[in-house]
């Protein structure tokens, strides 16, 4: 298990995904009120693919179907139209029993470390749990011993685990779902936001643990999460979700660097100012709209200072531009003018 | 003399097991229109601190010691009702999840209404009026429809601008808001900080804002206090207490915030956690975490030692004076 540098053959490629949800009124109400059955695209058509040993990001404010994308990925959901394609299979059909073997390869990680773990468990049986489902040792000692090695693998010892997850700060139930993670050896992690419920310091903590595993072990991560500074950290490349689509898709550095999509350029724009620079910041006006009746054409455009008629009724589709796939009509047609200093020192 | 002063503030906590010491020998002051931002970590004691301040700690948590004054006044000791007179009309609070600061049963300018009416002797046609206004003034789309609805017919960001309508009501000099922002988007984020600023810097209300987003300090607060185990550690002009850390814990905790634009290939970190209520080292409550701890460090508790514009619980500033 080498140090992998990112090859070009992807490991992990999305095309044409969607996941829709039913959220209609019980069928009473709609046979009695005469209501229509409503549909929530929760992921609407994209397209994303992630290369062995990278770190690639979803970043998006709430309700956008960051986390869709990765329950999908892992098989909690399976796709209503498109494919997953994992090392050259789609795994996006698949029955429970065909899913099994890949199940191993693809682990996830979970925001909240009190909700994901056991309470009744201790912490050597819930990281036992995928050896033995697994089969990938045999007989109580070479579990054991597996166990000691992956509980050290995370900085804690032995002998935590004897305890139970409630004896644990936050920062340490987040080691011991990492620990549980590594034990099926998967090539491929999904995190969504693994230190969003974490204090800064214990933030730092898990990230630094999360690159130096990634290192060790080779392993590629599906990075989930809403707080920029934190994927600026992480990612190699990172795609931006809004409303169920990806607007700007690419290197990691370029983005930050040189955003150029609307939405991309008012994302960057909230990060607080640690540099104090005195720059004020231009709150943009206007929230996420309901993802049930979506705005047509761009669905970004009633939020966005450069929305003309054709991204009121058409929708943009990703083109590249220079590294990054952009979905924006502005873009294309260069509308789009640098109006506040978003890129200076980004 | 300060709007606020608090001197020596202890807050305890009677369990089966023990006293648990919450909040310990904090001492701090907030001026007329200043904004104190107070960050700490999960546990630190600063929403302690706040909830003490306005009265509403929750049993069996209580001041065990120190002092509260607003305007010089006394309000540490005073009975139920008189608190509850200065709650809104001098203090405004605004808490983190905005659906449980507000009454789902009615709407939103019955809420108003109401608190209104509570801290002045105006009539229901006036006080609606007054409730238009705020409301047009927190950036609420067609206020004069909205103020008839209810509380979850507003998404999250319109709901915490009408909480801050309601803390403003009744012109408080002093507004402690709680995590105003952790349980909203980034984007939504941006636009409630500044109009926090925008409105208490407009009314001359001061703020202390307590939260753990160092980002939201920097952009937002004029003095800053470090909190950690319940003591604080570091207080002083936020430019300086940002820049210049001087208690080895907020020089970590600066280091270990990933910043946009810096190519770290680590972040720093301070090993271990935050101790529990239960087991607070002897000494600094920090020195077994801490690079730069010697002896003294962890025998003794350091008192805040008056550094520059601010002040430092910390022994190598002592340790610096002597020898510089």
């Amino acid at each position: 298990m080498a140090k992998q540098s990112p090859t070009a053959d992807p490991i992990l490629q999305v095309q044409n995904l969607s996941r829709v949800f039913d959220v209609s009124p019980p069928w009473l109400n709609r046979v009695i009120e005469g209501q229509p059955r409503q549909l929530l695209k929760a992921v609407d058509g994209i397209d994303f693919s992630v290369k062995s040993g990278e770190t690639f990001s979803l970043v998006g404010e709430s309700g956008c179907g960051k986390s869709t994308v990765a329950r999908l990925v892992v098989g909690l959901y399976g796709p209503s139209t498109g494919q997953i394609i994992f090392e050259g299979d789609d795994i996006g059909g698949l029955s429970r029993r065909e899913m099994a073997p890949i199940r191993r390869r693809i682990q996830m990680i979970f925001q909240d470390p009190y909700a994901s773990l056991n309470p009744r468990w201790r912490v050597k049986d819930i990281i036992a749990e995928p050896i033995r489902a697994f089969h990938l040792a045999h007989g109580g000692a070479a579990i054991t011993a597996r166990v000691t090695e992956l509980l050290e693998q995370v900085k804690l010892t032995a002998d935590d685990g004897q305890k139970y997850p409630h004896e644990f700060s936050g920062g340490q139930r987040q080691r011991i779902s990492i620990a549980r993670a590594l034990a099926s050896e998967p090539d491929f992690l999904v995190c969504d936001e693994p230190t969003s419920a974490l204090d800064v310091s214990v933030q730092a903590q898990i990230l630094n643990l999360m690159k130096n595993l990634q290192r060790e072990l080779g392993l590629t991560y599906l990075f989930i999460s809403h707080n920029l500074a934190v994927v600026y950290y992480i990612s190699d490349r990172l795609a931006v979700m809004y409303l169920g689509r990806l607007v700007e898709v690419g290197p990691a550095r370029d983005i930050f660097k040189n955003p150029q999509h609307p939405y991309t350029r008012m994302l960057l724009d909230t990060i607080p100012d640690l540099e104090m620079s005195g720059r004020e910041r231009l709150p943009v006006a206007g929230e996420v709209p309901n993802p049930i009746n979506p705005p047509s054409g761009c669905s970004f455009h009633p939020r966005c200072p450069f929305a003309n008629a054709r991204c009121r009724s058409e929708a943009p589709q990703p083109r590249m531009v220079g590294s990054t796939a952009i979905a924006c009509h502005g873009v294309e047609e260069n509308r789009i003018i640098e109006a506040a200093p978003v890129a200076n020192g980004r | 003399m300060a709007l606020l002063e608090v001197d020596q503030l202890r807050v305890e906590f009677l369990t089966r097991n023990g006293t648990l010491t919450a909040v310990d020998d904090v001492s701090l002051k907030i001026e007329e229109g200043e904004v104190l931002g107070v960050v700490g970590e999960s546990g630190a004691g600063k929403s302690m601190t706040g909830n003490a301040i306005i009265g509403l700690l929750e049993p069996p948590g209580r001041i065990a010691g120190g002092e509260i004054r607003l305007d010089g006044q006394r309000i540490d000791n005073l009975p139920y009702e008189k608190m509850r007179k200065i709650r809104g009309a001098e203090i405004g609070a605004i808490f983190q999840d905005p659906l449980t600061s507000l009454n789902p049963l009615y709407s939103v300018g019955q809420q108003l209404v109401e608190t209104i009416r509570t801290h002045s002797d105006v009539g229901l046609a006036a006080a609606r009026s007054r409730a238009l206004e705020l409301l047009n003034e927190v950036g609420i789309p067609a206020a004069s429809q909205r103020i008839d609805h209810f509380p979850h017919q507003f998404s999250g960001g319109m709901r915490q601008r009408v909480v801050i309508a309601l803390a403003l009501s009744a012109n408080p000099r002093l507004i402690i808001a709680d995590e105003p922002t952790t349980a909203l988007d980034v984007s939504i984020q941006a636009q409630i900080i500044a109009l926090l600023k925008r409105l208490c810097r407009d009314h001359g209300t001061a703020v202390m804002l307590v939260t753990h987003d160092m980002g939201v300090i920097a952009e937002t607060a004029d003095r800053v206090a470090v909190m950690y185990a319940g003591r604080i550690a570091e207080i002083g002009p936020v430019a300086d207490v940002i820049k210049h850390a001087k208690h080895p814990y907020t020089d970590g905790l600066m280091g270990s915030i990933p910043v946009v634009g810096q190519q770290t290939e680590r972040l720093a970190q301070i090993e271990g956690a935050m101790p529990r209520l239960t087991a607070i080292p002897d000494g600094c409550a920090f020195n077994p975490r801490c690079p730069k701890a010697f002896d003294k460090c962890r025998q003794t508790r350091p008192d805040p030692i008056a550094s520059g514009a601010g002040e430092v619980a910390c022994w190598l500033i002592e340790q610096e004076a002597h020898h510089g």
